[in-house]
């Protein structure tokens, strides 16, 4: 059986971060190469303009030295090396874009891959962490890889080829003096790994402060009217200054740890400038070498030791490049949703026949048969339960907060795995089809109304993507949400945002049945569905949602009893059982768990408003539809 | 602004600042002087054949180093700890004012938009205080000493170094102003990337239950496609600055050798000077370099100082001064609540959201308060904590007007369950304790119980320990209701607010909750908005609300009889079979 909720799994040092970036990077191959090529023109017109800058020189040279003077040659040269310079100007700003070009889709395609996983994470996954931290992988680590692989690129690229460049020069040049060169390179080595190893854990420390301070952050900014209701301010505030003292010292001695890189390099340059000064001077000295070749030489020496230094100081960049990374492919690597056929949308049927899961029809049979389970293993929450539904019928959950109704129904729709037992609608068991198949049978209205950033139409054309404006306006019209919205300056354009706002708690859940309605699913699902909504209006949704139920199989969760009265099937669950079902009437009868819930919802006014003679013509109206049907 | 916040936030660290430039100037300086040097071996060792002058001034050059090394080193130690300080500094001010903010302006900012503000847009800011540390304050001494040793070499020629550094000047602004709109709406699309993946991962239920994956994979598409291509855009840019800038600075230098080579054969001029003339203006190059690093990351880090200003220039509420103990009343229940022709109107609204407001619910007493969804019943219990504040009329706590009394003194006297539960992560203990600190744990299990609460949290196996995810997820609605009325009843307070917090308990629950409250809140002045008629049932007095009035007050029998209205909510909840 599969399980949805895992751990996620943990990704490796980051340094395999980075060659999994650079693996992601393959797309963008040719753009890479170009980019590549560029570097290399860039690098060799580089080194040589000096040179022919140089030749340009000696023409005056020889001239004060009594030649006569090639003007001709002189501006030729001249010419030459200007437009060796603008050939370089054009390569590099080349190399730039392409870089940039080949960045930016990583980065495009990283999001995009998180933005997908979020949809394929259990949703397990999100009770056991802060949204803040999720989101701050997904936009400041994610930033942070974009942003350092840009400089890295170009700049990497470029110095490993002068490197390599320009020691291929210092070696024509003079062997010994490159040996006295290259014993900069382990030490600058050496240099780096050293400091690398010790803001390594720094950086990691830091990204993880980072998302700290953006967990609180977030936590707080949303629940910022229950802290000012308790004068909490101080005490967050507090809470805040840990983190934030956190986020300092990691940053700090990241900053300082990776920032000694650089005049470490820079020493390490220079030292071996003046190595090179000083062999060098006495190689001439011993009549080995003239004074223009050591004057060359310390300029390789130069175009060798920078860039070897820009490496060095790049491992800064790198390392906090590798660190977001691999908090961005750790999230890209936790355990997603399994149990997936293979083939989205058929199985099997249990006598072997084959199916579609987006039935056409679906009667909406629904049978649960002796399923078991918890989201603890030591505390098992429901346990051998078995009912089941026909076509059409309305089934009603009702008991105590925490009694499995919600899990109940989670399970019906896959959100959590059964431990034991299936599900099965008009005889497939569920597990056997996709998810996304399965829900599509399903329109739902959960306890929490989620509105996202839209308009009011777009909100509730999210049952039906492309419903006529009719539809949605009938949707609207029958959900008692369409008069509220006609007040509104901008009715159905009204740009909703922050969960909802401006629209109230009731208004929101109105919006959402109003959703559910329009997706024309055959199986219903409304749990606490106008809990936040006034009775009065509850009654008008109530006779709609009468009519729409009429053909659709339904199930309720409502602490209200007056929702589910009329009910088919009505299950009492506690503590994960059934402990009673039956109708209303048979219930009352029974007068066990339900006959007691129903006193006490009743008790306080129930003998007042049994003696009431008022009725009101809605509730007649009602009452005689009930009676129709 | 960039500018002034940085200034204005290095105010503190003067003598760091002044000791990182004293720093940069000996590390700079080493590094002009090292050539120098090398010439003197030339001139002084190799042309006269001296190896001992070559070996004295190599160790020279090498004491040079290691004290450019050093400069270095502790340049950067205090740039870190100044760039982090004030990055510190600026996330504990963000924080402190999101909280002192007006609800509405926390809600306009948007939780993700601060979030990024108070994280990703400091970032920025600590990065460029670095960069200015280690480059923007090494470059001008370095293009400034090279500028000085390049006139020393030849004055005619040095007309160059001035006609360049103007252009280089010029294409520098044009790309800065071309940046800056561009980096500014980047963070914009950031914080939309960000508000979109937060409404995704708030409502990965819904979007599963409707399969609309597709949908969402296509909205945050959008919202990508437009940040890679603002962020392509502005890479374009900057790729397109340090070529200029290369060819500006190499044209010049043929430039310089054209000149000067005329300048030489009409003997104006020594060879030596051309070499160095270019020597110099590479170094020349090489600061301008850096300059245009930090200048580029510049226009980034000015949107982060204005969005960062931007939060905290936004006006907190009106705290009004006073210390809360000074607002405390000495007799806690001596008037009550008193609703004096109260409207509340968001500014610029056409309609008020509730007018003409009048009641008075005295201590010991229940004030309920019912109507339909969306009549302004949440309205109203928000204006006595002054969540909001109302546009005219008086509210009055124990014969005080609220607006008089400074708001945490005002807080410190209610107790209030708001109607969107939250919870923190943390302990169920630090929960509750929000309320009241020094609460003992007898205490809050006494509320606990109360609030109906504790059977559950006695079967979790930490209890009061055990830790809650953020918003309370996980727990079931109920659940979260009965931990927020705990939360609430945990303080000794004068008025007890109660905002539809009983919506997601079962009747059961619901009427043992009431029951147990009741003995609790004697003596507080308590209001109760609801739905249920059996929570109103036995309040002292019920406010009927109906598109923002008050309809009706009095008690059930008296609305019973003399309300409509009140007759239609109360046969809407009734059970037709007892009534019949």
């Amino acid at each position: 059986m599969s399980r949805e909720g895992e751990r996620p799994g943990v990704t490796g040092k980051p340094s395999r971060s980075l060659l999994r970036l650079v693996g992601l990077m393959k797309p963008a191959r040719g753009i890479m190469t170009a980019a590549i090529l560029c570097i290399c023109g860039f690098v060799t017109l580089n080194v040589a303009a000096p040179k022919v800058l140089g030749d340009a020189t000696d023409v005056i040279a020889a001239a004060v030295f009594g030649a006569q003077f090639d003007a001709g040659r002189f501006v030729f040269l001249l010419l030459v090396a200007a437009g060796m310079y603008c050939v370089t100007s054009l390569l590099s700003w080349a190399q730039g874009r392409l870089n940039a070009l080949a960045v930016q889709r990583l980065a495009y395609d990283l999001r995009k891959a998180v933005e997908a996983k979020l949809h394929r994470l259990p949703l397990a996954y999100y009770d056991g962490r802060s949204r803040g931290d999720v989101l701050s992988r997904a936009t400041n680590d994610l930033d942070n890889v974009s942003q350092t692989l840009n400089q890295l690129l170009s700049q990497l690229l470029t110095s490993t080829l002068m490197v390599i460049g320009s020691l291929a020069m210092m070696l024509l040049l003079s062997p010994l003096l490159a040996v006295v060169s290259l014993l900069a390179v382990p030490v600058s080595a050496l240099a780096s790994i050293v400091v690398t190893r010790r803001s390594q854990k720094y950086f990691v420390r830091q990204w993880e402060a980072t998302g700290d301070v953006n967990s609180l952050v977030e936590e707080t900014a949303t629940g910022h009217e229950t802290i000012k209701l308790f004068n909490a301010q101080s005490s967050m505030a507090v809470r805040f200054a840990d983190h934030n003292d956190g986020l300092y010292a990691a940053s700090s001695k990241a900053q300082f740890a990776s920032g000694l890189l650089v005049p470490l390099m820079a020493f390490v340059s220079n030292a071996s400038y003046v190595g090179v000064a000083i062999v060098g001077a006495l190689q001439f000295l011993a009549g080995a070498m003239s004074i223009g070749g050591i004057q060359a030489f310390i300029q390789f020496n130069r175009l060798f030791s920078q860039p070897l230094g820009q490496i060095g100081g790049m491992a800064q960049v790198l390392q906090s490049c590798a660190v977001s990374a691999s908090r961005v492919f750790e999230l890209l690597d936790a355990a997603e949703l399994t149990g997936e056929p293979s083939e989205q949308g058929s199985g099997a049927r249990a006598d072997g026949s084959s199916f579609d899961a987006r039935f056409d029809l679906p009667s909406g049979r629904v049978a649960f048969e002796r399923i078991s389970f918890s989201y603890r293993p030591d505390a098992p929450l429901i346990q051998d339960l078995s009912f089941h539904v026909e076509p059409g019928q309305t089934v009603a959950i009702v008991g105590h907060t925490g009694a499995g109704k919600t899990t109940l129904i989670s399970l019906l729709m896959r959100f959590h795995e059964l431990g034991s037992g299936r599900i099965t609608i008009d005889g497939v068991d569920i597990a056997g089809m996709g998810r996304d198949a399965l829900r599509r049978n399903f329109g739902v209205v959960l306890q929490d109304p989620w509105i996202f950033t839209g308009t009011i139409r777009e909100n509730i054309e999210y049952g039906l993507p492309g419903a006529s404006e009719a539809d949605v306006v009938a949707a609207a019209e029958a959900s008692h949400v369409d008069h509220f919205v006609r007040s509104l300056p901008n009715g159905y354009s009204t740009m909703l945002s922050n969960g909802g706002e401006p629209l109230s708690q009731g208004q929101r859940q109105l919006l959402s049945i109003a959703r559910a309605r329009l997706s024309g699913r055959p199986i219903l699902i409304l749990d606490e569905a106008t809990s936040s909504v006034d009775t009065r209006t509850e009654v008008l949704i109530r006779q709609a949602m009468h009519r729409l139920r009429s053909n659709k199989t339904s199930f309720v969760i409502a602490h209200r009893l007056s929702t589910i009265r009329d009910a088919d099937l009505i299950l009492v669950m506690d503590h994960g059982r059934i402990v009673e079902h039956g109708t209303h009437h048979s219930l009352l009868e029974l007068g066990g768990h339900y006959a007691h819930l129903h006193e006490a919802q009743f008790a306080a006014g129930g003998g007042e408003l049994a003696a009431m003679p008022v009725r009101s013509a809605k509730h007649r109206a009602e009452q005689g539809e009930r009676e129709a049907s | 602004m960039l500018a002034s916040l940085l200034l204005q936030r290095l105010a503190p660290f003067k003598a760091h600042v002044l000791a990182i430039v004293l720093l940069q100037l000996v590390q700079t300086g080493a590094t002009l002087l090292l050539p120098t040097f090398n010439a003197k071996i030339v001139d002084d060792g190799l042309v006269a054949g001296n190896s001992e002058v070559i070996l004295r001034l190599g160790a020279w050059m090498l004491v040079l180093t290691v004290i450019q090394v050093l400069a270095a080193v502790l340049a950067g130690y205090l740039g870190a700890i100044v760039a982090m300080k004030i990055g510190r500094g600026l996330r504990q001010e963000l924080f402190d004012k999101i909280h002192s903010l007006p609800d509405q302006d926390v809600a306009a900012f948007g939780p993700a938009s601060l979030v990024v503000r108070t994280t990703n847009d400091v970032l920025q800011l600590q990065n460029i205080t670095v960069l200015v540390f280690s480059m923007l304050v090494a470059a001008p001494v370095m293009g400034i000493g090279g500028v000085i040793l390049a006139v020393e070499q030849d004055v005619a020629l040095s007309w160059i170094v001035f006609a360049i550094v103007p252009v280089l000047l010029v294409i520098m602004l044009l790309i800065v102003r071309k940046l800056v709109p561009l980096y500014r709406e980047g963070q914009g699309l950031v914080d939309r990337i960000n508000g979109v993946l937060r409404e995704q991962i708030l409502g990965t239920a819904v979007i599963r239950a409707f399969v609309r994956q597709p949908f969402e994979m296509k909205r945050f598409e959008a919202a990508n496609d437009a940040l890679t291509k603002n962020n392509l855009r502005s890479a374009r840019i900057v790729a397109a600055m340090l070529p200029l800038v290369m060819t500006v600075v190499n044209l010049s230098s043929a430039g310089v050798v054209w000149l000067g080579g005329h300048r030489i054969i009409a003997g104006d001029m020594q060879l030596g000077a051309l070499t160095a003339f270019i020597a110099y203006i590479m170094q020349i190059l090489l600061a301008i370099m850096m300059a245009m690093y930090v200048l580029s990351t510049a226009p980034r880090a000015a949107v982060s100082a204005e969005r960062v200003t931007e939060v905290l220039n936004t006006e907190s509420e009106k705290v009004l001064p006073g210390t809360n103990a000074e607002g405390r009343v000495t007799r806690p229940s001596a008037e009550g609540l008193r609703f004096d022709n109260v409207v509340f109107a968001y500014p610029g609204a056409e309609t008020p959201v509730v007018e003409s407001i009048t009641f008075h619910a005295a201590p010991g007493t229940t004030t309920a308060v019912i109507g339909s969804t969306g009549s302004g019943k949440s309205t109203i219990v928000s204006l006595v904590p002054r969540l909001l504040e109302a546009s005219s009329g008086t509210i009055s706590l124990n014969c005080r007007d609220i607006a008089a009394v400074p708001l945490g003194a005002l807080r410190d006297q209610l107790g209030v369950v708001p109607q969107e539960t939250w919870l923190f992560r943390g302990t169920i203990a630090e929960n509750l304790r929000i309320s009241l600190p020094s609460a003992t744990d007898s205490q809050l299990w006494h509320a606990l119980e109360t609030a109906q609460a504790a059977d559950f949290v006695n079967e979790l196996p930490q209890g009061l320990e055990t830790t809650l995810s953020q918003g309370g997820a996980g727990l079931s609605g109920g659940q979260r209701q009965r931990l927020c009325i705990a939360r609430a009843i945990l303080r000794p307070a004068s008025v007890y607010l109660f905002d539809d917090s009983f919506s997601a308990l079962d009747t059961v629950t619901e009427a043992k909750l009431r029951a147990a409250l009741e003995p609790e809140l004697r003596g507080a002045t308590v209001i109760i908005v609801a739905q249920r008629v059996n929570t109103v049932v036995s309040a002292d007095q019920i406010l009927l609300i109906d598109e923002g009035r008050l309809l009706a007050k009095g008690t059930h029998d008296e609305l019973l009889e003399s309300s409509e209205t009140y007759r239609e909510i109360v046969a809407s909840q009734m059970d037709t079979e007892e009534a019949a």
